[in-house]
């Protein structure tokens, strides 16, 4: 059998190509607009010359694979071009595109810490919640509890986002003020202020990826405590709280870390939503405004971020749960 | 030992959950165990032995209720205990052994943690005395390496070897009653036979008592003193070992011991120069691209008769019918058909070529697509290979029904999920039949049947055999079936034949090495088989030891 | 221990309520109940929560009585045994479907009709800036609210439901040929949807929807079908999934591999003996997608990239109507309206999640 070191180097190696993969696909599917990036920037009516111009300026003059690997090189590096919004404007007034131009990386950074900051606060409520509800739903499955807790989850998963953001701010922000149903959020906020501008989205998040999470945990506890070895430790007399903590808790770490890690996973996807309903300036809320306005580079660069987290969260599920497989540590 | 009274279970009924409601599991058992005898349990799958067996702890499991009567340990009501007083009982008193130990020890700790477990959370023994034991008892039991064994973690011992450990661990806080529940079932007859005797030797040693559950009726007898058999959820009756053995009352257990008096009279010798329907010759076949499961496995099944193929499981005996089915082209050799090569793959052959090769499956509930009508189960392939439609095709059905001895107007129109366990593997072989087969693979299709349904299959087989002629390749690990319908017998073991030849050499020796294991290893009915055989073999010359020094 | 503390918490409650109840129900009736009720802003949601919950047990108790006694025999067996939920589940689907099907005779007036009077005050009542002829106002350009919100329910069902219709006529096409055939072309196809799978859905959908809405503008083709294109076989990896697993499940089994050496082709083994054993579990993930999908696209609408005007459609009814909600102190019928059209969405959701779980309850149950 092989060792752990060498599967997790194999996992790892997995994610890179994956991670290459995804920004080959990202790449492409942006090669499939129309016509190409210069129209796209200058719109239909452009002069042939302005077309050439801009395009020799993004070097688009240059063959497929020589821009792909360009793209991804300096997207690694941090640097994803220049937005065509700011682009644009600037080619439209004369100005020398390369000093007044904002880069898309300079664009994204405080946004990018935003998001995080929200996903942050939503997961550091929702993880311990939704792992307590679980466990408890599934010790006492069938009970009054796991079944108020069963109807409550599965309607705040059929829920739309927006819905569960909209219910919020009526009661906690129009009908009585507690929170602002808008986060205004800057550079020089200290923490409470961020925190309180926060907290209203990451709640929406957290009711959201709470529910998800308590199904699954209580699933994956529910599916360990039927196991013949669980029975065993029943059948020796053990007190529950010792069955749970030496049998059930070792061999529960893997299904719960890849729990939180695919909830954290879908969060991602949660942000944007919340984001946009909150007017929280985060990686979200600009991803969608820049699909609005069809800003090829910012979309290609939110989307690669989003892709690269996600990619991340579930190499790092998929490692965790190895180490904490004692078949996988201790080979024959 | 004395003869004092352990356990008193009085008209216990349990329910268990299905579909909103509850259903009875056991109706009104009352049972009885002394100290120090060893009860088998025996019934078919369904009868309830397992639920008994765990209600003698004073457990259901979920979904499971006592809905009535009393169970007790020693003189106390564990029904009427507090679940404190319960579990401080368990483990301590009362001790399980499961059916896969492999399932049932957790994967994150070590054997011998888990083993000084219980002694420990009870205030037996320390934890260092109990690890000491631990050591003492894996040396009883005969486990290799018993000063370190128990530091492996369970997935690094062998199933054989970790249902000993699980017995070890049963013994820890020395009860004064273990359930055995099917502790030999997952394994193979060579395995089986060191864990029997383990278990047997460590249960007398230490005067425990013991309700040992099965369905084999061969293991009971080895292993208990009185024999209860169950039919669904009631005892049928309730003997001592021997007297059940030589004189059973009820017609239920008459039937289960009547096991195969079916013997089929001896055929000629194959002519000189006849050509095998099939034969298998120089086969070597491996799955994708890992080590070879077939070595050069050559034999020949002639028209009219029946090639038994005897092995343990990984021997290859199933991988054989894979390749002469198509399904697995050999690496090196072929499959002849009347004296013509098959090509590998099923993909290539003809219709007719398929037509001639037909299979009956060990298990009916997955060989016939649940959804499909018996009618269209069998009436595909009528039409398949021959044709027919419509009315034709419904009559040829039916004509097969007859054959197989089920009402034509009664089965038609049923779907496999309404028929019974031995109705499906009927069906099954009016499906080959269908084909006009000359020659058939019959892959264990007695094993998941009770013995009398079995045994109607095996003359229904055979019956066939001498109507139409057709040849039969018998995959199989009972000895008695291959009595019952062999005219020769092939023995393998990891991948190779052993040996090959007409049936009565087989029987008689003397033999290969192996084939002698093999044959030696299962058990008979006979309560001092296992006594005999180890007095003939030597404690030390059975099971994983025996092959290993073979080898 | 739990068991009982929750029934004590419950009893508690109810013993609560009651004695809260009971002085004003004594004194003035129900009309003293609501009027002592709204008082108080948590008490009155309590209250109308407790009201609206009540309602909704008893109507789906009723509904479920009448399903077993006046339905054939197919259909009320099932019942017997279902819990209240689902039978509040097929209850909304079948009030979803008679509204969808029966919009254009339901509704007061045409989904894109505009009138000259624009941003009707809902309520009617023209002293408060309403107008009788449209109960729950007009929007910012004059379309009536109410026949929007039920044509809604045609054009947001019925694309989520062509969607997934599509999505699984990609899916498990594809996952049964897998699962089949198996060798490079389920290793080619499992390996291409898990590079589909590791972005995540919305955000490519996103970037997708980003380019085809320049072919939209380029070609005339409504960006909406371009959507249902994209939704669709992004979220069929997801069916791939599945139907690939549910048909490894099958493929396995010996009547398959019977087919097989008898000689049947592939579309008799697909279509005669997968299919009719990988109904049901499909049919429970129809569900469970068909919710995905439906709250996908109300997020795209919501977003403003996803169903296009001039259909009507939830997600974009919830985003245009939205800032009404701060008038919520004042007018709660206004703030209620961007509710309505984001409930309508929750509400057809929980209904066939409800549904979903009873099915799946269900065939766990028959494994054991």
């Amino acid at each position: 059998m092989r060792s752990v070191s060498t599967i997790i180097l194999q996992r790892l190696g997995l994610g890179v190509l994956t991670l290459i993969v995804v920004s080959l696909v990202i790449f492409c599917a942006v090669e499939m607009l129309p016509g190409d990036f210069a129209e796209a920037i200058l719109g239909q009516g452009a002069t042939p010359e302005a077309v050439t111009a801009i395009r020799e300026q993004l070097g688009l003059d240059k063959p497929v694979v020589q821009r792909y690997l360009g793209w991804l090189g300096n997207a690694v590096t941090g640097d994803f071009g220049v937005s065509f919004a700011r682009l644009n404007f600037a080619s439209n007034f004369g100005a020398s595109t390369n000093t007044t131009v904002v880069s898309v990386a300079d664009q994204l950074k405080p946004r990018f810490v935003n998001t995080l900051f929200l996903a942050g606060v939503a997961a550091s409520i929702a993880v311990p919640l939704s792992l307590i509800i679980g466990i408890l739903a599934a010790l006492y499955r069938n009970s009054v509890f796991d079944r108020v807790a069963n109807v409550f989850t599965l309607t705040s998963i059929s829920s739309p986002e927006f819905f569960v953001a909209y219910i919020l701010i009526l009661f906690l922000a129009v009908l009585n003020p507690i929170l602002p149903s808008l986060s205004n959020i800057y550079e020089t906020m200290d923490f409470g202020a961020r925190l309180k501008a926060t907290l209203l989205p990451a709640l929406v998040l957290t009711l959201v990826v709470t529910a998800h999470m308590m199904r699954m945990t209580r699933a994956a506890i529910i599916n360990l405590l039927a196991s013949p070895y669980i029975e065993m430790a029943r059948l020796k007399g053990l007190s529950p709280v010792r069955v749970i903590l030496r049998h059930a808790l070792p061999n529960a770490l893997a299904p719960i870390i890849n729990v939180i890690a695919l909830n954290l996973a879908y969060l991602i996807t949660g942000v944007v939503v919340v984001e946009v309903v909150f007017v929280y300036p985060g990686v979200g809320q600009l991803f969608v405004d820049s699909v609005k306005i069809r800003d090829i580079p910012l979309v290609q660069a939110c989307c690669l971020i989003f892709a690269a987290a996600y990619v991340l969260l579930n190499l790092l599920a998929d490692v965790m749960s190895i180490i904490s497989n004692p078949r996988l540590r201790h080979p024959k | 030992m004395s003869s004092e009274l352990l356990l008193r279970i009085r008209d216990l009924h349990i329910e268990g959950r299905a579909d909103e409601q509850w259903l009875p599991i056991i109706n009104g058992v009352d049972l009885d165990l002394q100290r120090g005898r060893v009860l088998g349990l025996i019934g078919e799958s369904g009868a309830g032995k397992s639920t008994l067996g765990l209600a003698a702890m004073g457990f259901t499991r979920d979904g499971c209720r006592i809905s009535g009567g009393s169970i007790e340990f020693d003189g106390t009501d564990l029904l009427a205990l507090s679940k404190l007083q319960r579990r401080a009982l368990l483990g301590k008193r009362i001790a399980y052994v499961a059916q896969s130990a492999a399932a049932s020890f957790n994967p994150a700790h070590k054997i011998l943690n888990q083993h000084t477990e219980a002694p420990v959370y009870h205030g037996v023994m320390s934890k260092t005395e109990s690890q000491g034991d631990g050591m003492e008892l894996y040396r009883k039991l005969r486990l290799p390496d018993p000063d370190n064994i128990g530091f492996r973690y369970p997935h690094q011992v062998s199933g054989g070897q970790l249902q000993r450990a699980m017995t070890a661990m049963a013994m820890s806080c020395r009860p004064d009653l273990i359930i055995f529940d099917e502790p030999t079932t997952a394994l193979d007859v060579t395995t089986q036979i060191e864990v029997l005797a383990a278990i047997r030797d460590i249960v007398e040693q230490f005067g425990t008592a013991a309700i040992y559950i099965t369905h084999d009726l061969a293991v009971v007898a080895q292993m208990a003193d009185d024999i209860k058999v169950l039919l669904r959820g009631d005892e049928v009756e309730q003997a001592d070992t021997r007297s059940m053995l030589a004189n059973p009352r009820e017609e239920y257990t008459k039937s289960l011991w009547a096991v195969c008096s079916f013997q089929r009279p001896l055929k000629a010798d194959v002519a000189q120069d006849s050509v095998p329907v099939v034969s298998v010759a120089g086969v070597t076949a491996a799955y994708n691209k890992s080590a070879d499961v077939l070595h050069d496995v050559s034999f020949d099944v002639h028209r009219g008769r029946t090639v038994a193929v005897v092995g343990e499981s990984g021997s290859g005996k199933s991988t054989v019918a894979r390749c002469i089915m198509g399904l697995l082209p050999p690496k090196q050799g072929a499959v002849l058909y009347n004296g013509e090569a098959l090509p590998a793959s099923y993909k290539k052959r003809t219709k007719e070529q398929l037509r001639c090769v037909q299979m009956i499956y060990q298990m009916a509930d997955t060989a016939l697509n649940p959804r499909v009508r018996i009618k269209d189960i069998i009436g595909r392939p009528v039409e398949f290979y021959r044709g027919l439609k419509g009315k034709q095709r419904d009559d040829r059905v039916a004509e097969l029904l007859e054959q197989i001895e089920l009402d034509p107007s009664q089965y038609m129109q049923r779907r496999p999920t309404e028929l019974s366990g031995g109705q499906k593997q009927r069906i099954g072989i009016a499906r080959a039949l269908a084909a006009e087969p000359e020659f058939i693979i019959c892959d264990e299709v007695t094993s998941a049947l009770d013995q009398l349904v079995a045994e109607g299959i095996l003359r229904l087989l055979a019956r066939l055999q001498d109507e139409l002629n057709i040849a039969y390749m018998f995959i199989t690990h009972d000895l008695a079936t291959v009595r019952a319908i062999a005219d020769e017998v092939v023995v393998m073991k990891e991948g190779r034949v052993v040996e090959a030849g007409p049936k009565e050499e087989m029987f008689t020796p003397p033999h290969h090495p192996y084939t002698d294991l093999l044959l030696s290893s299962v058990p008979e009915m006979d309560p001092d088989w296992l006594t005999k055989l180890l007095a003939e073999r030597g404690v030390d010359n059975i099971g994983d030891a025996a092959v290993a020094r073979m080898n | 221990m739990a068991i009982a503390l929750w029934r004590a918490l419950l009893i508690g409650g109810v013993l609560w309520l009651a004695a809260m109840m009971l002085p004003p129900l004594m004194s003035g009736g129900w009309d003293g109940l609501v009027a002592a009720a709204s008082q108080q802003r948590l008490v009155r949601t309590i209250f109308w929560i407790s009201v609206v919950l009540l309602i909704a047990t008893i109507v789906s108790w009723v509904f479920r009585e009448l399903l077993r006694r006046t339905m054939p025999e197919v259909i009320a067996k099932p019942m017997r045994h279902a819990p209240l939920t689902a039978s509040f589940g097929l209850m909304i689907i079948l009030l979803y479907v008679i509204v969808s099907v029966g919009a254009p005779w339901i509704a007061p007036y045409g989904e894109a009709e505009i009138f000259t009077k624009i941003n009707v005050l809902p309520g009617g009542d023209p002293e408060l800036g309403g107008d009788p002829s449209h109960f729950l106002g007009t929007d910012q350009i004059g379309r009536d609210i109410l026949s929007r919100l039920i044509y809604g329910a045609r054009n947001t069902v019925g694309i989520a439901f062509l969607t997934t219709m599509l999505s699984f006529l990609i899916g498990v096409t594809l996952g049964f040929l897998a699962a089949t055939l198996g060798g490079w072309i389920d290793q080619g196809l499992s390996r291409g949807i898990d590079v589909l799978m590791a972005i995540p859905q919305l955000i490519f959908a996103l970037l997708l929807m980003t380019i085809a809405s320049e072919w939209s503008y380029r070609s005339g083709i409504s960006l909406t079908w371009f959507m249902i294109v994209i939704i669709a076989v992004l979220d069929s990896t997801r069916v791939f999934r599945l139907a690939r697993a549910v048909g490894l499940n099958i493929v396995v089994m010996d009547y398959i591999e019977a087919a097989r050496v008898r000689g049947e082709t592939l579309l008799h083994i697909v279509f005669k003996e997968i299919l009719p054993n990988a109904f049901s579990p499909l049919l429970a993930e129809f569900g469970l997608r068909f919710c995905f999908v439906f709250l996908t696209i109300a997020s795209l609408s919501f977003l403003g990239i996803g169903i296009q005007p001039p259909l009507a459609d939830w997600g974009t009814m919830v985003r245009d109507l939205s800032q009404f909600i701060n008038f919520a102190a004042y007018d709660p019928l206004t703030a209620a309206l961007p509710l309505m059209a984001a409930g309508a969405i929750a509400l057809l959701t929980v209904a066939v999640n409800f549904v979903v779980d009873w099915m799946l309850q269900n065939s766990s149950g028959l494994k054991e």
